[in-house]
């Protein structure tokens, strides 16, 4: 919809107008990286970054975050092939530019929006978060991004909402992966609204002080810090509010190993693996996993009266 | 190419996957998880050996290169080594030899159990790969025994599909494989059979049986 006023809110403020054409610039760098044509250190002479500025806070107890090379070279992202190298190999071939990403379902306001209108909603937060993998690997990552709540206000969910889904990007020109049936196209996934709203629940636009690189879910994705890895759907195009619960894709693929809530839990098992320990990626001695991931004190109230063995 | 030529060369590139391995450790080639990627690898090249071995038979029936049975028994060694290697990794690497864990785990996780059923079933057959064990054993007792190397087979083609995520296709690859080198033989014993029965056997073949699975023992 285009009206020939503009609305005050469709005015860029300078330093956003900034940050989104260092946005495109660091956009370009980050696919240059991924291809292998440059090294992930600094390129551009950029005088800053995307990340620059942003408030930061630490929610991973002060433990150092895991290398660069690491995060952006061993991904789940099967988009791109069930390896966790083949992201790092081929992610680069994604189309991030234009990317639109839809609110929609019961809500009073659906809207798609373009990443410049989302880059606006909240000020960028560096945020450090432990994630857990399900298979037994965990990470410490930079996150950059803003509560996923600033962006489900600005549609007004209804009454009626009480779940939301989150829908991956489909490109099969760009996404070897999705032609075969591994898991169910495109990838999906769903937390309870309170979850979704909950501040911990990060939208995340960037890592390590830059764009997100394409293997970590460019331009946009979920981060869940205290769910295993694979509800953090990556490369959102789609948010839908629904009544009831969305059934996600390794639901589909495994309901009896992949429940709805995935919490991070070490006193429940995987049916064919123990959760009780994991290793962090540059460790040798194994760690025990935590509660909720070590996020209880924030998260634990969501559950209080729940079965978590059942509601796993 | 002479046996003795022949053989060494074999031992050498069974030796390859485990030099890349300590190699890789050492000078971190192997990624950002380097400890799965060598209990991962030695697993696969367990399983690699296990069909190579068992490609030994059909190889030579196929080709009529005689010479491949007479490194079969090193090969079945290998699978034997790589398992061993296989296993101490996952002991150490994965449980920290956490006995209570370990039992635990051979108790609860299918694929778990049926990797350890494996490498069990496989320690008679290394244990008696030696000429000496043959003639102790006798032939006959000798092949009985080391036909269970078809269901350490299966087990380990079932160990493979149990501990894949979601993505089939390796254990798909080596399952048919598998089927294809059990289905050979399934498919010569079926015509042996046939002629059998429409009287076309002549027992006097026994002594140059091409079905042989017994190695051929020097004379005494
Ligand atoms: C003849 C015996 C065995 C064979 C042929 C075998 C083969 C394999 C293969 C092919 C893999 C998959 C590698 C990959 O995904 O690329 C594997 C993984 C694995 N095997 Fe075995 N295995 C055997 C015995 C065992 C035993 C005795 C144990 C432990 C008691 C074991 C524990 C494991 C574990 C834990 C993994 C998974 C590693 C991971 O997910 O990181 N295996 N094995």
């Amino acid at each position: 919809m285009k009206t020939s006023t503009p609305s005050p809110a469709e005015i860029t403020p300078p330093e956003v107008y900034a940050r989104r054409r260092e946005f495109l610039k660091t956009s370009i760098g980050a696919g240059l990286v991924a291809a292998g044509a440059v090294s992930p250190a600094p390129t551009f002479a950029a005088p800053r970054k995307f990340g620059d500025g942003a408030s930061q806070r630490d929610y991973a107890g002060g433990e150092a975050p895991t290398p660069l090379q690491h995060v952006t070279g061993y991904n789940n992202f099967y988009e791109f092939g069930t390896d966790k190298a083949d992201p790092a190999r081929l992610a680069h071939r994604l189309k991030t530019a234009p990317w639109q990403l839809s609110l929609e379902g019961l809500v009073k306001k659906p809207v798609t929006l373009g990443i410049e209108e989302i880059l606006q909603l909240a000020p960028l937060e560096e945020r450090i978060y432990r994630l857990r993998c399900v298979e037994g690997w965990s990470m410490v990552i930079p996150w950059l991004g803003f509560p996923l709540d600033a962006l489900l206000k600005r549609v007004e969910p209804l009454g009626s909402a009480k779940y939301v889904e989150f829908i991956s990007a489909v490109q099969p020109e760009t996404m070897p992966g999705v032609k075969g049936r591994v898991l169910d196209w495109p990838y999906v996934e769903g937390l309870r609204l309170d979850e979704a709203r909950h501040p911990l629940t990060l939208l995340a636009l960037g890592l390590y002080g830059e764009v997100l690189p394409k293997q970590n879910g460019a331009p946009l994705r979920l981060v869940v810090p205290w769910k295993y890895g694979f509800k953090s759907a990556k490369s959102l195009v789609a948010i839908r509010f629904t009544e009831h619960e969305p059934r996600s894709s390794w639901m589909k693929a495994a309901p009896r190993e992949y429940g709805f809530y995935s919490n991070v839990n070490p006193a429940v098992d995987h049916p064919r693996w123990s959760q009780a320990s994991e290793r962090r990626i540059g460790e040798f001695r194994k760690r025990p996993t935590l509660l909720f991931n070590g996020y209880g004190d924030e998260v634990a109230r969501l559950y209080s009266g729940m079965d978590l063995a059942k509601h796993f | 190419m002479p046996l003795a030529a022949l053989k060494a060369l074999t031992f050498l590139l069974c030796l390859l996957p485990l030099a890349w391995y300590g190699w890789g450790a050492w000078h971190d080639l192997l990624g950002a998880n380097p400890v799965e990627a060598v209990t991962r690898g030695l697993g696969i090249w367990t399983l690699n050996f296990l069909l190579i071995t068992l490609a030994v038979t059909p190889l030579r029936k196929l080709t009529g290169w005689y010479q491949a049975l007479r490194l079969r028994r090193m090969l079945g060694l290998f699978v034997f080594f790589y398992a061993t290697l296989h296993l101490t990794s996952y002991l150490w690497f994965d449980q920290f030899f956490d006995w209570g864990a370990i039992a635990r785990d051979i108790l609860k996780r299918p694929f778990i159990t049926v990797g350890m059923a494996a490498f069990v079933l496989l320690i008679p057959l290394a244990a008696t790969s030696s000429h000496f064990a043959i003639r102790q054993l006798g032939g006959r007792r000798w092949q009985a025994l080391h036909r269970t190397v078809y269901v350490i087979a299966i087990l380990a083609v079932l160990h493979y599909f149990w501990l894949v995520k979601a993505d089939l296709a390796a254990p798909l690859l080596y399952g048919g494989i598998l089927c294809g080198l059990l289905g050979l033989r399934v498919w010569w014993r079926e015509q042996e059979r046939r002629e059998q029965l429409a009287g076309k056997y002549q027992p006097k073949n026994i002594s140059r049986n091409s079905n042989r699975i017994i190695p051929i023992l020097p004379e005494r």
